[in-house]
């Protein structure tokens, strides 16, 4: 660890809250209806939009029905780019040739883009046509997001309404997140993209023969649009196979910065934007600050096991100097060094983004267990666009259960009593996790076809099934690499898993939201356990850990904990 | 101010722990443990275990002297649980049973109608809703019900434990008799309004017998929580061995089902039936039934508090302080007219009055000659007074309130009523502004002044009030008085706020209103007119001296008709979630430790270096898990006071109670294990158990 590296992090969260609070409070606006600066040019587009899909914007629908529009949209959506897939070689906007992708693969990556997860068991610039990317990946980038970020706003209108039937409209909600918010950002992010050298043409890929005199396929295409969404949506699905590592999709520190805040952006405003809806702010600084403390904590280490290096390198300095970044360079982009590399693997695995920067595969057991255990405690640290807070939320409806019993009270959060109903649903959101990642990891390390994945034997071996999995259930979508996954097996399971991690979770969320928004609101009193404080933050993550953690002990300690001290015995995998 | 036992239980009595010994291998029962999931399934893998224990006795195993005493101790852990329920029982049973005995015994005379005057003696267990029966000096009423005709003195102490008898009258708000109470004196008649099994004592033993009892909503949602964190554990063993011969380990059964129930939260699970049970427990000794679990729950939450002023904030009996006369007349022939009129009154207010005046003037006995008349208080005059005789002469006096003595004045002398002197009026407005009742003297038609009546807040409530801004609840005193009286009184007391002219249909209004708003109301009552407002409340405490309608509407009775014991029922209320929450926090906490101490032992075989994790330093892993095992069934045992006697609950902000609790319970709850399973894990090496 050195100054200009700390140095780097303290400017991300000082950048990253910084553009957070405005634009939370933007989206508090946006959700409540009220008057924004952009509604002279987008309010006609919207009135357009629903005139155009027969949306009704006064017609509110109850929990069930708006989860009902929300499995079919997301349905409707998959199956589209499914087709698309294995159509593309007869459409058009396919320079390079590209044929059909196989059944398997195409139900994996359908899934992957339609729960924003965006696992690829694909290479970008190989399997798929410049339209597939367009209309499938990069349309999907959207909605998906637009959908967890609709889900979210559900359940905040449960807290926030005392004795409703409805809490709100899907489609509405689906179109206004994807009109005011992602749309207008993503192209903003695209043109500054742009202008740092990620490629947006129609081209085909060039053939160039190299200084050496060996030949070189240039891929190319309409990256920026989608790099741009891949990260403000928390999609992470690469236009490129290298991700966020490759120079046209990260080309520069500048460009590394916005892919690194854009990925936590959003996820970090709707936590602001959560406050103001609620009329509170101070409940949403206090999951803001509990979030942070987390992702800060998973940074530093990161940071410091990454710097630290591996103790196998016995002769080596591994210390930083100017000249050397020391520590454990394998599998780093020598253009971002180790402390951006700790903060994009930690933020991109702390929200579901899952775009990467560098190969986690090659980090320490440690630095490598950071990014794995930033999923397993749920995706809540920010999480996903929308996904993130509402699971954080399920964590919180915990926490004050068992902090509202230890005051003497019925549990309450925001005014609203926790009553069975809500501890059997969050209580079913929590169970999903575990029984996705531990059951098809089980399955998979029990099977030949499952075993034939794994690239290096013994515990390395066991953290990239894990980490797929928990990817997967997670909706992260980032690789641990050394796994291959593009076979019928880990396409199938992966897909599954990722169902699972998403829709299991949205319905009993969204059965939260319903309840919840019937019920009357208490007015606080000084026996009411506040959710503000310092208390409660250390409480939440408490909670947290120690769920996350008692889950995945076991595991861990057969993974990278054995790895790390097979390291320090000096065996290496 | 913690809560005290007002009836002293030893915790562990030699009469409770018998049977209760037996009752736990009764409760192994699948139907009784079925009813707590977390011990449902401590008890399927400690049977599964008993069997695997079985086959390796038969064909032999590597680890038979550990498999076998895991299993032992996993039944250990299910019948500590079991014990926990049955002690908890036992000790409401032991109050439960002295009631039973006097019901069993009791004897009913049934009329056939209200003025019969032939009964027949029918056993009282045979008694129906809508009976008539009749009590005489002596005799033992046989139910539950309404005295219809008649006065009686009756000695509730079976029930109250209060040893002076209390008087029961046909009308009016002291009808309502208990069964079980025995008649002293006189005879009622009394209409029978619970069915066999529906009485008091019937509810009062219902209530503290585990089986019958009905679940609370919080005890439902914990339970929720608690099964949701068995299906995790359930996941993470069950999905363990695959993970483990992927590594080159095979476990054991028998050391994953030690893994999987040191896991799962069985110290509150085994706890919490006894939890819930001793809290009722606990309301019983304070002399409070409680109609339904989910009522003393909901007292925990309750926010706005309604008390009567008379009797709850104030003494029943006013004061009086002071006499005002009017500027034409003498202080103390105003003084000499109220101490004449009040010689003969025996309620507190003539006392003091009389008290006030030989003070003041220092008045002896009065002159025996003097003929005179006590003209005793009617509801029809609303004034009380003395006719005296001096010669042929007879003067009235008398003192009431302004509008009744006006009117008496007018009527004596024949005019409309009107016209009350300004002077007077400012008296009585001075007395009311200071919160006290002005009492009106008037002697042979001419008005004297006014006696100020002063009501004496009673000592120490404002403490109480104090109290109970602190747990977050508002008081809101209830009153018939005026509006300016209402505001001394309630400013003196320290309430939040306060209702004047009070009818029952705005006292009906407000806790609507205050429920609309969300707030959970509780308030307390006697009077049949109380009988919707306690209905309404989401916590209504009936009197047991009040009307059979009033103990039907309330969802308590206070068997002493002590309105101030509405605190207690709250703390009690509070203390039993508490008790729950603080348990589970411990459970939680505790699986750390236990990780620690099993994990390595699992994989030890294929990973030496795991033995890092072995942080306690324990024997072998066999030992290790041991250890683990037998901690996880001791704690509860150890718990199993702290249970029954509830988490000590004092009044504080929720802030300052969950620091306390998280500290004690949460730290505590990772720390201890580290300490136990490490001393047991020393026992076990140093005799050889592993």
């Amino acid at each position: 660890m050195n100054a200009a590296g700390i140095l780097q992090i303290v400017l991300y969260f000082a950048v990253l809250t910084a553009a957070a609070i405005p634009l939370g409070a933007y989206m508090a606006r946006v959700y409540s209806f009220e008057r924004t600066w952009l509604d002279p040019v987008l309010r006609p587009i919207e009135r357009g939009i629903h005139r155009l899909c027969a949306i009704d914007p006064e017609a509110e629908q109850h929990w069930t029905a708006y989860a009902l529009a929300c499995l079919m949209f997301s349905l409707v959506g998959l199956l589209l780019m499914y087709a698309l897939m294995r159509l593309q070689a007869m459409l058009p906007l396919n320079p390079a040739g590209q044929v059909a992708v196989a059944p398997d693969l195409a139900f994996n990556t359908a899934v992957s883009f339609t729960t924003n997860t965006n696992w690829q068991n694909y290479g970008g610039e190989s399997t798929m046509a410049y339209l597939t990317q367009m209309a499938g990946m990069t349309v999907k980038n959207f909605t998906s997001a637009a959908t967890g970020m609709a889900v979210l706003i559900a359940l905040v209108r449960g807290f926030a309404r005392r004795q409703s039937r409805t809490v709100g409209n899907f489609y509405v909600d689906v179109v206004r997140s994807t009109l005011y918010i992602l749309l207008p950002l993503a192209t903003v992010v695209a043109l500054v993209l742009v202008a740092q050298g990620v490629p947006q043409n129609f081209d085909a890929y060039t053939d160039v023969v190299t200084l050496e005199g060996g030949r070189q396929i240039i891929a190319q295409g309409p990256a920026a649009s989608q790099v741009a969404i891949k990260h403000i949506g928390t999609n992470g699905g690469g236009f490129f196979n290298a991700n966020s590592a490759h120079p046209f999709e990260n080309p520069t520190a500048l460009s590394n910065l916005i892919e690194m805040t854009g990925q936590l952006l959003i996820s970090a405003g709707l936590v602001f934007a959560f406050g103001r809806m609620i009329g509170d702010r101070r409940q949403g600084r206090a999951l803001y600050i509990a979030m942070a403390l987390m992702l800060a904590t998973g940074i530093i280490v990161t940071y410091w096991a990454e710097g630290a290096g591996n103790p196998a390198l016995s002769g080596i300095d591994l210390a930083a100097t100017d000249q050397a970044p020391g520590g454990n360079m394998e599998g780093k982009e020598v253009r971002f060094g180790i402390a951006s590399s700790a903060i994009f693997a930690t933020t991109t695995t702390a929200t579901s983004c899952g775009a990467v920067n560098a190969m986690h595969d090659s980090f320490t057991p440690l630095g490598g267990m950071v990014p794995l255990v930033n999923i397993m405690l749920g995706e809540v640290i920010f999480g996903g666009v929308g996904a993130g807070l509402h699971g954080m939320i399920v964590f919180v409806i915990v926490t004050v259960f068992i902090a509202g019993l230890m005051v003497g009270r019925t549990p309450e959060y925001l005014g609203k009593k926790m009553e069975a109903r809500e501890v059997k649903l969050a209580v079913l959101c929590i169970l999903i996790f575990p029984l996705s990642i531990l059951g098809f990891g089980a399955v998979a390390v029990m099977l030949p076809a499952g075993l034939a994945g794994i690239a290096a034997p013994g515990p390395h071996g066991l953290t990239e099934v894990l980490y797929a999995y928990t990817s997967a259930s997670g909706n992260n979508g980032s690789a641990f690499g050394g796994l291959s996954g593009n076979s019928w097996f880990y396409n199938t399971t992966l897909g599954a898993a990722m169902l699972i991690g998403r829709f299991l979770i949205i319905v009993p969320t969204l059965a939260i939201a319903g309840s919840l928004a019937a019920k009357k609101i208490v007015p606080p009193s000084s026996g009411t356990f506040p959710t503000h404080g310092s208390q409660f933050i250390g409480l939440l993550i408490a909670i947290i850990c120690v769920i996350g953690g008692l889950t995945f002990f076991p595991v861990l300690a057969l993974g990278p904990i054995v790895e790390h001290l097979l390291l320090g015995a000096g065996t290496l995998f | 101010m913690s809560i005290h036992r007002p009836q002293g239980v030893a915790l562990f009595d030699g009469s409770i722990i018998r049977p209760a010994i037996v009752s736990s291998f009764r409760k192994l029962d699948p139907r009784d443990l079925a009813r707590n999931p977390v011990m449902f399934t401590t008890g399927v893998v400690a049977l599964l275990s008993t069997v695997l224990f079985a086959r390796d006795l038969a064909l032999g195993g590597d680890y038979l002297k550990v498999v076998g005493q895991i299993a032992a101790w996993l039944w250990f852990t299910v019948l500590f649980a079991n014990f926990a329920e049955a002690v908890a029982e036992g000790r409401g049973k032991a109050q439960a049973d002295s009631l039973r005995k006097t019901k069993s015994e009791a004897v009913a005379r049934k009329l056939a109608f209200a003025a019969a005057d032939e009964a027949t003696v029918v056993p009282a267990s045979s008694l129906r809703a809508g009976d008539l029966v009749v009590a005489e000096a002596g005799d033992i009423i046989p139910g539950d019900g309404d005295v219809i005709a008649g006065i009686a003195t009756v000695d509730e102490s079976a029930i109250t434990g209060e040893s002076a008898p209390v008087i029961r009258e046909s009308g009016g708000d002291r009808s309502a008799v208990t069964g079980g109470t025995r008649v002293v004196s006189d005879r009622v008649v009394v209409r029978i309004t619970a069915n066999p099994g529906e009485s008091f004592l019937d509810r009062m033993i219902a209530l503290v017998e585990g089986a019958k009892r009905q679940k609370t909503p919080n005890e439902i949602a914990l339970t929720i929580l608690l099964v949701g964190l068995t299906l995790i554990f359930l996941i993470v063993v069950a999905t363990l061995p695959a993970f483990a011969r992927y590594s080159g380990t095979d476990i054991p059964v028998a050391f994953l089902i030690a893994l999987l129930v040191t896991l799962i939260p069985t110290t509150i699970g085994g706890l919490l039936s006894a939890i819930g049970i001793a809290g009722m427990d606990r309301l019983v000794r304070f002399n409070v039934i409680a109609k339904s679990g989910r009522a003393v729950e909901a007292a925990g939450d309750i926010d706005v508090l309604l008390l009567d002023k008379t009797g709850t904030i104030t003494l029943g009996a006013r004061q009086a302080a002071e006499f005002i006369a009017l500027s034409n007349v003498n202080e103390r022939d105003l003084a000499e007219a109220a101490f004449l009129s009040s010689l003969a009154d025996e309620t507190p207010e003539g006392k003091s009055i009389v008290a006030l005046a030989r003070g003041r003037f220092g008045f002896g006995d009065p002159d025996p000659a003097r003929a005179m008349t006590f003209v005793p208080f009617s509801a029809h005059t609303r004034m009380s007074g003395v006719d005296v005789w001096t010669g042929g002469d007879m003067v009235e006096i008398r003192k009431g309130a302004t509008d009744s003595v006006t009117n008496f004045i007018a009527a004596k002398e024949g005019k409309t009523p009107g016209g009350v002197p300004r002077e007077l009026i400012q008296a009585v407005e001075k007395v009311a502004k200071a919160g006290g009742t002005p009492l009106v003297v008037v002697r042979g038609g001419r008005l004297l002044g006014v006696i100020h009546l002063k009501d004496i807040v009673k000592p120490g409530i404002r403490e109480r009030f104090a109290t109970l801004r602190q747990m977050g609840i508002r008081t809101v005193m209830v009153t018939g008085d005026n509006p300016l009286t209402a505001a001394a009184i309630a400013a003196e007391a320290g309430v939040d706020d306060f209702l004047a002219e009070a009818t029952p249909e705005n006292k009906l209004d407000l806790i609507r209103k205050e429920q609309q708003g969300g707030r959970l109301v509780a308030m307390c009552g006697d009077g049949s007119n109380d009988a919707p407002a306690l209905a309404q409340a989401d916590v209504g405490v009936a009197m047991n001296t009040g009307t059979q309608a009033a103990r039907e509407a309330g969802n308590m009775v206070d068997l002493e008709s002590d309105p101030t014991k509405l605190i207690e029922i709250v703390m009690i209320g509070k203390q039993l979630l508490m008790s729950r929450g603080s348990l589970t926090t411990f459970s939680i906490a505790n699986d750390v430790a236990k990780y620690f101490a099993i994990i390595p032992a699992l994989f030890l075989v294929s990973y030496p270096q795991l033995q890092a994790l072995n942080i306690m330093r324990l024997a072998s892993p066999q030992s290790a898990i041991l250890s683990a095992i037998v901690f996880n069934a001791l704690i509860i045992i150890a718990l199993i006071p702290l249970a029954l006697r509830g988490v000590k609950y004092r009044p504080a902000g929720a802030e300052a109670l969950l620091r306390r609790n998280i500290l004690v319970y949460g730290l505590g709850g990772l720390i201890v294990p580290f300490i136990g399973i490490k001393a047991i894990d020393l026992l076990v090496a140093a005799f050889g158990l592993a």
